[in-house]
């Protein structure tokens, strides 16, 4: 079946994960299967499961630091010719323009900071949704 | 409390260190920090630790293995020792390219000519 041919169901899968990677991994399969149901091949699949990767990562471990057990909520939409996605943590938020650039010379060797990077790379529009605490992505097939 | 079965295919051959990773996925944080705390014991054990990492069987990275990359580099230049990384899916190396990292590390397309290039 091709993209063209795929009709989502109305509504977004809506997942509730706890920083757990039994939990993490079941959420990508879901996703990676949704995608595939709709045609998406594996350089849509990658690129998808890279940015929700950093987008749970960064909603873990710098949304939640001082809440470990707190759980992130996960949604995902998949259409015909494009992928809806968000991550929501229950933390304070940030400002992305306050992140260094870590591809920069002078932060190069930076440790962290790369999640952001590499969501804006791999999806067609990342928006961090003020007070920062819900990142909501966009992949357009094709775009 | 059984130690954590190793993480790494680690030979070695004229003074160079060959890793691999057994994981075809480097995402799971706990797994990462694993990996880095077996790169480091090998550093530890050499003075001037000459370290080649095939990525060959990795299929997924995350940034937070980019991290743990870095602080590896950043220990064996310590040493004054040298890394490369190699056998580097092309999917893979965007990653290196997205983040610039390309400029940091010393990437080879495979083990072969990444033993050719350690002075």
């Amino acid at each position: 079946m091709g993209r063209s041919d795929y009709h989502s169901d109305a509504s977004p899968t809506r997942l509730t994960l706890h920083h757990d990677r039994a939990q993490i991994d079941d959420a990508q399969h879901r996703l990676a299967d949704s995608l595939r149901q709709a045609g998406y091949g594996e350089t849509a699949c990658f690129a998808v499961r890279l940015a929700v990767e950093e987008a749970l990562a960064n909603a873990f471990n710098h949304g939640h630091a001082d809440a470990p057990d707190e759980p992130v909520v996960f949604s995902f939409h998949v259409n015909a010719d494009r992928v809806e996605i968000e991550v929501e943590d229950q933390g304070p938020g940030y400002c992305p323009d306050e992140v260094p650039d870590p591809t920069v010379d002078e932060n190069l060797e930076s440790l962290s900071g790369r999640g952001l990077v590499l969501m804006r790379a791999y999806m067609t529009q990342v928006d961090v949704i003020p007070p920062g605490n819900r990142v909501r992505m966009v992949y357009v097939a094709g775009g | 409390m059984a130690p954590a079965a190793s993480r790494l295919r680690v030979e070695e051959h004229q003074g160079i260190v060959r890793i691999e990773f057994i994981d075809r996925n480097i995402l799971d944080e706990a797994n990462i920090q694993q990996i880095g705390d077996e790169i480091s014991e090998i550093i530890d054990t050499q003075p001037q630790p000459k370290l080649l990492i095939s990525f060959r069987n990795v299929d997924h990275l995350s940034s937070a293995a980019l991290g743990t990359l870095i602080t590896i580099n950043h220990k064996i230049r310590g040493k004054d020792g040298q890394l490369r990384l190699a056998d580097i899916d092309p999917q893979i190396h965007e990653i290196f390219v997205i983040t610039k990292l390309n400029k940091l590390f010393h990437i080879h397309d495979n083990s072969e000519h990444a033993l050719e290039s350690f002075s």
